[in-house]
């Protein structure tokens, strides 16, 4: 009997030191980046890092501009170019389609999900730079292809299951009677969408809009093979441009050689895991914070 | 009134515009695939190791990357296993202080949400302080840190489904928490901790940025942990950077091949899901 006891509390201990595993781990990772940040931010002022524009890593000069203003700026033509398709399918799958279609939809959502970057990076290369390539033609823009431009369309593609799902999910969680109260009041479908459904998830819409925008911040290897790698800062959509991550994973390998610069690129790990643990974790705790409360009304 | 009408047709029309764009452009990435990646596959891409001259054109295939894809993936989804049921199950209510079970939960959000280039940097200088050198084993553990926040966060939404009153049955019964934990809520929560595990499996193999520094690349089949690893995702990624066309054709069937993989894994883990739930009790 007492056994039975003794295994009890023996499970209860190693239970609970995962717990605290999982814990360090994440110390861990924060931990090792600052510590190994530290040396360029001793040595540099934080205000030239990020705001200047002149990257000589072999004369000691990091200045993170036009990688953080093409990250930016890439995230930012992916998220015009996706939320608003984005939100209308969603409303629409969850509001006017039928249930067996939203079903299949959703399934292929999932799907897509998980295909992996490389994959809509590799789409990217075949299918989207030849395409901007043309279209900056025809515009009188001359560009490769590998651009702004190429960047945003690939990672507007790859939020898009992120946030049509998490949408979605918002949505089916705003209760029926608040749906049929206001097709009684005479309200048409779409107003009652607009009005009563979209307006009592609003914060969880905008919290799977987060969501997205952390993916395509943190994104790296799709981007890369289709941006160009060009650290200056872009002027038009047709500019090749040089996002962090992209940095990161380009010159990760050699840059033992020259001092600073293996600080230098953890430092600018430390801002991506900054900003997008920052955005995510905000998204996360709006959304359990909604689904716990069942989204009534405020 | 009929401004009314109006703008709902408007707006459904435009809504329907927005699905059909959205769906084409997701079903065109799987048709390119597809279409490119067919032709250019071949046995000798599946069964064979890159020979001689391979990246110039000649014979050879990436075995190397699929064996060592399924290496990787494979050890990371042990390793995360070990590690996320027991957390899984710390984070209910009978375990862990609330407290703490929330910062987890915290802490949890914000791993899953960083970018795997920054564990495959992390990952690097543990290594190199470490003296590692990429290696299969490097590769595992920073696997490991991205598989883990996805296989702990699905499991415990599983197993914080399972109706309360199960639990209290057991324990009125007299049983202890892990008898109850491992007979009533393992048994119970299976179907979604196995789709848990595949879920976060498919984002394993799938994931280039993190490994690309930490496993390395080579032609060979690793023999031992401590050799470097070969990967599809960066199978495609270098092939589709080189300047021959017929080793970038090889990359679309190395996509191919990956993508059918994930596939697969999604297929397995909704059947396996439907099939262990015929067994619970509701």
């Amino acid at each position: 009997m007492k056994w039975r006891y003794l295994k009890d509390s023996a499970a209860k201990i190693s239970i609970r030191s995962s717990l605290i595993l999982i814990n360090l781990l994440a110390l861990a990772v924060v931990a090792v980046l600052l510590i190994k940040s530290k040396p360029i931010l001793m040595t540099h002022p934080l205000s030239r890092l990020l705001f200047s524009s002149s990257w000589h890593p072999v004369k000691g000069e990091f200045g993170f501009l036009p990688y953080i203003v093409g990250t930016i700026e890439v995230t930012a033509i992916a998220m015009i170019l996706s939320v608003p398709m984005c939100l209308l399918s969603a409303i629409y799958l969850s509001e006017f389609a039928h249930k067996r279609f939203r079903e299949l939809v959703r399934l292929v959502i999932d799907i897509l999900a998980g295909i992996p970057s490389v994959i809509y990076g590799l789409c990217g290369v075949i299918a989207v730079v030849p395409f901007v390539h043309e279209l900056g033609r025809l515009l009188g823009s001359p560009t490769t292809g590998y651009s702004l431009l190429s960047g945003g369309i690939i990672l507007a593609v790859m939020v898009a299951p992120v946030i049509i799902s998490v949408t979605m999910e918002v949505l089916a969680a705003v209760p029926k009677e608040a749906r049929e109260s206001a097709l009684a009041l005479g309200a048409t479908k779409w107003e009652t969408a607009r009005h009563v459904v979209v307006k009592a998830s609003l914060h969880g819409i905008i919290a799977a809009i987060v969501l997205g925008f952390a993916r395509a911040f943190g994104e790296t290897i799709a981007v890369l093979m289709v941006i160009g790698n060009v650290a200056k800062i872009p002027v038009s959509l047709f500019d090749p441009a040089y996002p962090l991550p992209a940095l990161i994973a380009n010159n990760y390998g050699e840059m033992m050689s020259i001092p600073l610069y293996d600080s230098a690129l953890l430092f600018a790990s430390l801002i991506l895991l900054f900003l997008v643990g920052v955005f995510s974790l905000g998204a996360n705790i709006t959304l359990s914070r909604l689904m716990k409360r069942g989204y009534y009304g405020n | 009134m009929r401004s009314r009408r109006a703008t709902e047709s408007l707006f459904k029309a435009l809504m329907i515009i927005s699905l059909a764009v959205v769906l084409t452009t997701l079903a065109g990435i799987i048709f390119i695939i597809l279409v490119k990646g067919a032709p250019a596959l071949t046995l000798s891409m599946l069964i064979e190791t890159p020979k001689g001259g391979y990246y110039l054109g000649k014979g050879g295939g990436i075995a190397n990357a699929i064996v060592g894809s399924l290496y990787l993936s494979l050890g990371a989804s042990i390793i995360s296993i070990l590690l996320s049921l027991p957390a899984a199950f710390a984070l209910q209510k009978e375990y862990a202080n609330r407290h703490i079970a929330n910062f987890t939960r915290l802490t949890l959000d914000v791993l899953w949400g960083t970018p795997s280039i920054v564990y495959g940097a992390f990952g690097f200088v543990v290594m190199i302080y470490f003296g590692l050198r990429a290696s299969l084993l490097g590769g595992i553990i920073v696997l490991t840190l991205l598989m883990l926040p996805i296989m702990v966060r699905s499991m415990e939404e599983v197993i914080r489904m399972i109706p309360l009153e199960l639990k209290e049955i057991s324990y009125a019964l007299g049983a202890t928490k892990l008898e109850t934990t491992f007979s009533v809520i393992l048994r119970q929560a299976l179907p979604g901790i196995v789709t848990a595990v595949l879920l976060a499996f498919g984002r394993g193999i799938g994931d280039a940025a993190s490994i690309l520094f930490t496993a390395g690349y080579t032609d060979y089949i690793p023999r031992s942990l401590f050799d470097p690893v070969a990967s599809l995702p960066l199978a495609v990624f270098f092939q589709i950077g080189t300047p021959s066309p017929e080793v970038q054709e090889r990359a679309y069937a190395s996509a191919l091949i990956l993508l059918v993989i994930i596939l697969i894994v999604c297929v397995v883990s909704r059947l396996l899901g439907r099939r262990f739930s015929k067994h619970i009790v509701r």
